[in-house]
């Protein structure tokens, strides 16, 4: 253990004191459990794709063509992502699989319908409606302006 | 002048006031940890047959105060003020907790630092002569503190080890001017001290120096140092907010590591997969109303200095850049 006095030191500034502080923080910090949450992370995003990609096939192979069987995929994915958010099993997924289960379409589903369950008492204009996006909000707001900007670079270089 | 100021930051009462009655109510999850037992009644669901997580909270701070009183027979005509405060905005569950006691009312907010802010203000009231009894109470709700600060309960998010659960529960306690009891004799007041943590999902690190600097500066005050009580417990630290203030009072010269404990980490298991351990108002306010104040009359302990700890937190600062500034009152308790 440092002996060095932090707190009523008499000779580190206020900036010093808390270079100090942050060094004995990280000293003691737990670190989360890297190599695990990767592993899980991975095992269960791959399998939400495994998932995705069986029922591309099987659309597929009622007749769809790929445009609307990649549509009926999501549609599926999104449904089955939301019951689970319902039946109070998707966060307990996610406390496991981390990015995992955040990052494919099953996790927008999720930040959309776990907002509504949590804002539904306060009704449904200021509450779900208000609050739907809450967390969803900045993946569209990003997700519109980048396609903004290679529409316009489209637009300028192909012409 | 100030005839019962000790030092920079502490009060000595003349008339130690006398901790009549207390009572603590707490959720399914804090009745299933290692202080269960203890509790005066525990919660079927985290609704509490409301509608909503804010009336349930709401209800367990009112139930909470009224038990405290029955248990000795007195009703809220009986009580000049209550002191309470809890974590929600505006501080709707004590606001509306007193529209039902009809007990005059002063709001606290010191965010999980609560307790133990109602006791000390409590204790001054009645010392000072301003009252003859007092109800001092506080709480806080897992659903509630989860969407105000961080997430929807839904969302699939991963806490890292360093976060807290916060806790579900209140806690009440009756101060009088005599009678029969433990005795609040000294409280320190805090200053809000911030030394640049900013990660919400670590209060612990955020409040240690708070902490660690009001007990540092109650040793001084009082001039003396840890070998005065039997047991010193802070509030919500969490297993790392709690080796940092050991670390940090040992820094400044005192020794506390085998007199130390944290209502956050006693009120969970760890097999209770609640990470660094329990937070909030509630925290403070079940541990010490029920388990703290049954020992200490039990003769376990006999003098105990009990340090409230709160992460001043607000999502808005936080998000405007600003770091989580912390702060630690404490009330000294004598069998």
């Amino acid at each position: 253990m440092a002996s060095e006095q932090i707190l009523n030191s008499p000779t580190l500034s206020k900036n010093d004191k808390k270079k100090a502080y942050f060094d004995l923080v990280n000293r003691n910090k737990p670190k989360p459990p890297l190599l695990r949450n990767i592993f899980w992370a991975f095992v269960i995003g791959g399998l939400i794709s495994v998932i995705g990609q069986g029922l591309l096939i099987l659309y597929s192979g009622q007749g769809l063509d790929e445009k609307s069987a990649g549509a009926a995929t999501s549609a599926t994915l999104v449904f089955a992502a939301a019951l689970l958010t319902g039946l109070g099993v998707y966060d307990n997924i996610g406390k496991f699989a981390g990015a995992g289960s955040i990052v494919p379409i099953t996790g927008f589903a999720n930040s959309m319908v776990a907002s509504a369950l949590e804002w539904k008492r306060e009704g449904m204009v200021f509450g779900v409606g208000a609050k739907l996006f809450a967390i969803a909000g900045p993946v569209l707001v990003y997700g519109f302006v980048t396609s903004w900007l290679i529409g316009l670079i489209a637009f300028i270089f192909k012409g | 002048m100030a005839t019962k100021k000790l030092g920079k930051q502490t009060v000595r009462f003349q008339n130690p006031p006398v901790i009549l009655s207390s009572a603590a109510i707490a959720g399914p999850k804090e009745g299933e940890g290692p202080l269960g037992l203890y509790f005066d009644q525990l919660l079927k669901d985290n609704l509490f047959e409301e509608e909503t997580w804010e009336k349930a909270e709401r209800k367990m701070l009112f139930e909470a105060i009224i038990l405290a009183m029955n248990k000795i027979d007195l009703v809220p005509e009986d009580i000049d003020f209550m002191l309470a405060g809890d974590l929600l905005n505006q501080i709707i569950s004590a606001n509306y907790t007193a529209r039902q006691t009809e007990i005059p009312f002063i709001g606290l907010y010191g965010a999980c630092s609560t307790m133990a802010e109602s006791l000390a203000l409590g204790s001054i009231l009645i010392d000072g002569g301003f009252a003859a009894k007092v109800v001092c109470g506080a709480s806080s709700h897992y659903n509630t503190a989860e969407r105000q600060y961080r997430f929807p309960t839904e969302l699939g998010v991963q806490r890292p080890p360093t976060a807290q659960w916060t806790v579900t529960g209140a806690g009440a306690t009756v101060l009088g001017e005599s009678g029969k009891g433990l005795r609040v004799s000294h409280a320190t007041f805090g200053k809000v001290v911030d030394l640049g943590i900013s990660d919400a999902n670590d209060m612990g690190s955020a409040m240690a120096p708070a902490v660690a600097d009001t007990i540092v500066t109650h040793f001084q005050d009082i001039g003396g140092n840890e070998t005065y009580y039997d047991l010193i417990i802070t509030g919500d630290m969490g297993n790392v907010g709690k080796g940092l203030v050991q670390q940090l009072v040992a820094k400044e010269g005192y020794n506390i590591a085998d007199k130390y404990t944290d209502c956050g980490v006693l009120v969970f298991d760890p097999a209770q997969d609640t990470h660094a351990g329990g937070s909030g108002c509630g925290c403070s306010a079940i541990v010490f109303n029920s388990y703290l104040l049954h020992e200490i009359l039990g003769g376990k302990f006999k003098k105990v200095l009990f340090i409230g700890s709160g992460a001043l937190l607000s999502p808005t600062a936080l998000q405007q850049g600003e770091s989580i500034p912390g702060i630690g009152h404490a009330v000294v308790i004598e069998a």
